[in-house]
């Protein structure tokens, strides 16, 4: 019988094919809609969360006196030098912190090497760690060495973005290694080219330039030992809060006047927990938004179902009257909603499975197997509660009114 | 006729046992001031292999007898019992299976299921009955052969003609071996042809043996039945036999006038 119901249940489908394919389309687009907005969350918070872990991981970052304070004259103003860094190197002082990574700042350096200029977004002098402790791999060549930095050596290492930029569209990035390039006043000898990391969403990170920070303060950035930033690596996540703490006591404890606005320390893994709540409700907004229009599409289901049962109430009375149960009837008719609802949600999650392929609004969509499983469930579910109380009215009617049924 | 057609045909008589007894059935619809009597004290014996006719004008009482004879609606009082059965201790589960084993239902239209062939339209009883699906084949392919229209098995009601479309309701009548035939109108809608046909048909399935009850308003349909009933008023106000219930020759026009 169970095999009659739905062949029944699909003729019925048939017969109406318009109606029933607009009805289908309801809940095509509430599942479609869950699956692809779904993925467009976690897309997104995949992706912030790649920009946040390509900072480095478990690292600090510190600056002086930042954004908030500038117009405040009561803060005063601080320079962090090599002391700050020597002092945070010591792990009397520090002991959870397992590298410090002095940046300092060139502005508008202009290189050029065989007649063409290219300026990098940034190029930072810098110790012998920025290259672990910012995440920055070599891919060509190499990274400069401790003896480079003690000896003020000219040499560079490079982004793939500026090394195409001063080399032109279609060279070898990787041909720039040994080559000499003329930085501002000096020239440095390109020694490793770094692996691309991409758009980390405000900038490209692979238009940078480093050298040690002993060469950039001698021929680029002045020659104090002025430090523009500080990246400090935590030994572990879990004790980044702690370095946090160490990094502003043993800064504060160094420059006396000094209050905790006067340093400004980034911490990255705050950050991406922040982020990856604000994702979560994202992603559950999207969520909820989605599973309205399924719900929606369910009214739809519960809408036609009801036409189906008051223009074919003549046909229930014919059924009843050659023996057809209450319970034959009802399943007929809850096949039929749970059979269009079932239909609507496959061909969803093949829309939603489609759209997902495609990026949207700048965001690479990443399916999660989950929204698939609960967008078809929950579409089934619509179908049978949707489909029950129009099925349970056709079961009940009374064969000689249906049959009366003009 | 093919040996199946003829097997479709035969039904099983059991002597000495009334097919139908109705013990002063009364059916009131309202109540108070707005009380309509549609059945004031109907009794009633019909014995097995008769042919039936039941005869009155709109508003005697005829439908609701027919509605209470098909177990689609219960006297008010009184008894029923269709093939030895209490009909009015049933409930609605019990009834649907009643209608489905023991009656044949044929309506003035026809009333087969939209869109859906003439083979799963005989099929349809036997479906609700849980009968195989290959036995299920068979007997309406022979059922549609005992009404002449074997090659019309695939075809949908709207693609057959009216008097076609009765024939295949009287197929479906027939295909669950019901003790018991029950026309409402049967040829109201039909042309004089067709009206022949069927009740043709009807004189050869009672020749086999089935019981036969027809509720018209038309004395030439009565006058193929054996026996008519008349009723005015909600009581029968005539009931003649034509012809004994095991006579061969069923057809006596002259008698009724």
């Amino acid at each position: 019988m169970n095999f009659e119901s739905i062949r029944i249940a699909l003729q019925g489908i048939i017969a109406n094919r318009l109606r029933s394919a607009l009805t289908m389309l309801g809940i095509l687009i509430g599942v479609a809609s869950v699956i692809v907005l779904v993925a467009v969350g976690s897309g997104s918070a995949a992706a912030s969360r790649k920009r946040l872990e390509g900072l480095g991981s478990n690292t600090l970052t510190v600056s002086t006196g930042g954004g908030g304070n500038r117009g405040q004259t009561q803060t005063r103003r601080v320079t962090i030098d090599d002391n700050d860094v020597k002092a945070l190197r010591d792990p009397s002082q520090a002991a959870d912190l397992s590298a410090v990574v002095p940046l300092v700042n060139a502005q508008n350096v202009i290189a050029s090497l065989n007649g063409a200029n290219a300026t990098p977004a940034t190029f930072y002098g810098t110790s012998v760690d920025f290259s672990s402790v910012r995440n920055y791999p070599v891919s060509s060549g190499s990274f400069f060495s401790q003896d480079d930095e003690i000896n003020a050596s000219k040499v560079a290492v490079v982004g793939a973005t500026f090394a195409k930029n001063l080399l032109g569209e279609g060279v070898d990035t990787a041909t720039l290694v040994d080559q000499q390039v003329k930085f501002a006043n000096g020239v440095f000898t390109v020694i490793g080219i770094f692996k691309p990391k991409g758009s980390n969403g405000a900038q490209d990170q692979d238009d940078i330039v480093v050298a040690p920070i002993s060469t950039v303060r001698k021929l680029l950035a002045g020659s104090s030992n002025r430090v523009d930033q500080l990246v400090v690596q935590a030994a572990s996540r879990s004790v980044t809060d702690a370095a946090q703490a160490e990094v502003t006591a043993v800064l504060m404890s160094r420059h006396t006047g000094s209050t905790t606005s006067s340093f400004r320390v980034l911490n990255q893994a705050s950050l991406l927990q922040t982020q990856d709540a604000n994702n979560k409700t994202f992603t559950v907004l999207l969520g909820a938004v989605a599973a309205i229009s399924l719900l929606v599409g369910g009214i739809g289901v519960m809408n036609i179902m009801l036409v189906t049962v008051t223009e074919r109430t003549r046909e229930i009375g014919i059924r009843k009257a050659i023996g057809a149960r209450k319970s034959h009837i009802l399943t007929q008719f809850l096949v039929e909603a749970v059979l269009l609802s079932v239909l609507g949600g496959l061909l969803g999650v093949g829309v939603g499975l489609f759209g997902s392929r495609f990026t949207i609004v700048g965001v690479k969509p990443v399916v999660e197997t989950y929204s698939i499983v609960l967008a078809f469930g929950v579409a089934v579910v619509v179908g049978l509660f949707f489909g029950i109380y129009p099925a349970n009215r056709a079961a009940s009617l009374k064969p000689i009114d249906a049959l009366r049924y003009e | 006729m093919t040996n199946r057609a003829a097997a479709a045909l035969t039904v099983p008589i059991e002597a000495d046992r009334a097919v139908i007894i109705v013990k002063n059935a009364v059916k009131t619809y309202g109540q108070g001031d707005i009380e309509v009597h549609a059945l004031r004290g109907v009794s009633l014996v019909i014995e097995r292999g008769d042919f039936v006719a039941i005869m009155g004008a709109s508003g005697s009482g005829k439908s609701t007898l027919m509605n209470i004879l098909g177990c689609l609606d219960m006297p008010t009082s009184g008894r029923y019992l269709l093939d030895g059965v209490d009909v009015s201790q049933l409930d609605d589960y019990d009834l649907a299976t009643i209608r489905n084993h023991k009656i044949g239902f044929i309506f003035q239209s026809f009333n087969l299921v939209p869109r859906t062939s003439a083979t799963s339209n005989v099929e349809l009883p036997m479906v609700y009955a849980n009968v195989p699906k290959v036995q299920r084949r068979a007997r309406a392919a022979a059922a549609l052969a005992a009404v002449g229209l074997s090659d019309r098995g695939h075809h949908l009601p709207s693609e057959l003609s009216g008097g076609q479309q009765q024939r295949v309701a009287i197929a479906r009548a027939i295909a669950t071996n019901p003790a018991m035939i029950l026309a409402d109108e049967p040829t109201g809608a039909l042309d004089s042809q067709s009206t022949e046909e069927v009740l043709g048909i009807f004189t050869r399935l009672n020749r086999a043996g089935r019981t036969i009850v027809v509720i018209t308003h038309e004395s030439e349909v009565a006058a193929y039945a054996k026996r008519v009933i008349r009723l005015r008023d909600g009581s029968i106000i005539s009931d003649e036999r034509n012809a004994p219930v095991d006579a061969e020759r069923t057809y006596l026009p002259s008698v009724v006038s």
